[in-house]
C-alpha cells in the first residue's frame, strides 16, 4: 500500500517536472540527460559505478529511500538499458540484484563532463 | 522589419546553474564513497580486534621461548580473523547480500594474496631461526592487503594500510625486543583508532 502510494507520487513528481522543463526551453537546449539528473537515481548510478553488483535492499539501505521508490526509479534506468536487474532467490527469499550497463557507465561519465562544463564555463566569463 | 534583432537573453544565473553543478558533483562523489565503503569490515569490528591485540601483546611480551610468542599471535590472529568475519558477514545479511557477493567479494579477492604469502613467510622465517623479523613482516603484508582490498573504499582504509606499512618498515630495521610494543601499536592501536573513525563516520 505505501509502497504504491509512493510510486504513484514519484510518477506525480516527474510529471510536474516534466511540465516545467517545457515551460523553460532554455534549459532543455543544455541536452541535460533528465534520466540520470534526479537525485534517486543519480544516486543509483553513482553507488553501482562503484561496485560490480548491489542488491535492491543494499541500494535501499544505502540511499535511504523506500521501497516504492527505489523500485519505480530502478524501473525507469532498467527500462532505458542503464542497469540490469536479475531475479533469484537466496534462503527461499527473493534476492533482486542490479548492475550498471555499458550505455549507463557512459551515460554518467556524459553527465560528469556536462558539470564540468557548466563548472569550466562560469569559471571563464 | 526592424533592423536589430533582439540580444539573446543573458543566461539567467549563471551563478547558481555552477553552483549547482557542483552540488552535483559532490552528491556523485558521497555517493561513490559511501557505496564503495558498504560491505568492507565494519569500524565496531575493528576496534574489538583492536582490544584483542592489546591483549595479546601483554600476553606474548611474558613469553621467554620464539614457540610460545608465536602461537600467542597464531591466536590473536585466529580470533582477529573470526571476529572480523562475523562482523562482516551480519553487516552483509542485513543488508541481504552475502560475504562473497559484489563488493564483499572484490575486497577478500585482493586482501587474501598477501595474507597468504604472509603465512608462508611465517612458517619460512620460524625454521630459519628469524622470529626477531617477523613481526616487521606481519605488519608490511597486513598494511599491504588492507591498501589493496581498500584501494576502491572510502580514503580512511587504504590510509590505515598505509600507517601499518610505516610500521612495518619501522619494525624491520628496529631491534627485535620492540617487537611487541610495534604489533600492539599496529594491530591494536591503528584498528582501534581507524575502527573508531569509521564507526562513527560511516555507519557500524
Amino acid at each position: 500500500m505505501a509502497a504504491k502510494s509512493n510510486a504513484a507520487r514519484v510518477e506525480r513528481d516527474e510529471k510536474s517536472k516534466r511540465i516545467v522543463a517545457s515551460a523553460r526551453p532554455a534549459e532543455n537546449a543544455t541536452n541535460l540527460d533528465r534520466l540520470i539528473h534526479e537525485r534517486t537515481r543519480l544516486a543509483i548510478i553513482s553507488a553501482l559505478a562503484v561496485n560490480e553488483s548491489l542488491t535492491f535492499n543494499e541500494l535501499k539501505k544505502l540511499l535511504s529511500v523506500t521501497d516504492g521508490n527505489l523500485s519505480v526509479h530502478a524501473r525507469k534506468l532498467e527500462d532505458a538499458g542503464y542497469i540490469s536487474c536479475a531475479k533469484s532467490f537466496a534462503n527461499r527469499l527473493p534476492k533482486t540484484e542490479y548492475r550498471l550497463s555499458t550505455a549507463g557507465r557512459r551515460a554518467l561519465e556524459k553527465y560528469l563532463d556536462h558539470m564540468e562544463a557548466l563548472i569550466r564555463a562560469t569559471r571563464e566569463r | 522589419m526592424s533592423s536589430h534583432q533582439p540580444l539573446p537573453p543573458r543566461p539567467r544565473d549563471p551563478v547558481a546553474l555552477d553552483d549547482r553543478a557542483r552540488d552535483n558533483l559532490r552528491f556523485i562523489r558521497e555517493t561513490m564513497e559511501r557505496a564503495g565503503s558498504f560491505t568492507a569490515v565494519p569500524g565496531w569490528g575493528g576496534v574489538a580486534m583492536g582490544i584483542t591485540a592489546f591483549g595479546a601483546a601483554a600476553i606474548a611480551s611474558r613469553q621467554d621461548s620464539p614457540l610460545a610468542w608465536l602461537v600467542t599471535w597464531m591466536i590473536e590472529a585466529t580470533a582477529a580473523i573470526a571476529i572480523a568475519s562475523w562482523t562482516t558477514y551480519t553487516k552483509a545479511r542485513e543488508s541481504g547480500g552475502s560475504l562473497f557477493s559484489g563488493p564483499g567479494r572484490r575486497f577478500v579477492y585482493s586482501f587474501a594474496p598477501p595474507i597468504f604469502v604472509g603465512a608462508l613467510l611465517t612458517l619460512f622465517l620460524v625454521r630459519a631461526g628469524l622470529t626477531g623479523t617477523i613481526a616487521g613482516m606481519w605488519l608490511l603484508l597486513y598494511g599491504t592487503a588492507v591498501v589493496t582490498g581498500g584501494a576502491f573504499s572510502i580514503r580512511i582504509v587504504p590510509l590505515m594500510g598505509l600507517c601499518f606499512m610505516v610500521l612495518g618498515a619501522v619494525a624491520l630495521f628496529s631491534p627485535a625486543s620492540w617487537s611487541n610494543a610495534l604489533l600492539a601499536a599496529g594491530f591494536g592501536g591503528l584498528h582501534v583508532i581507524f575502527g573508531a573513525v569509521i564507526a562513527r563516520k560511516y555507519g557500524g
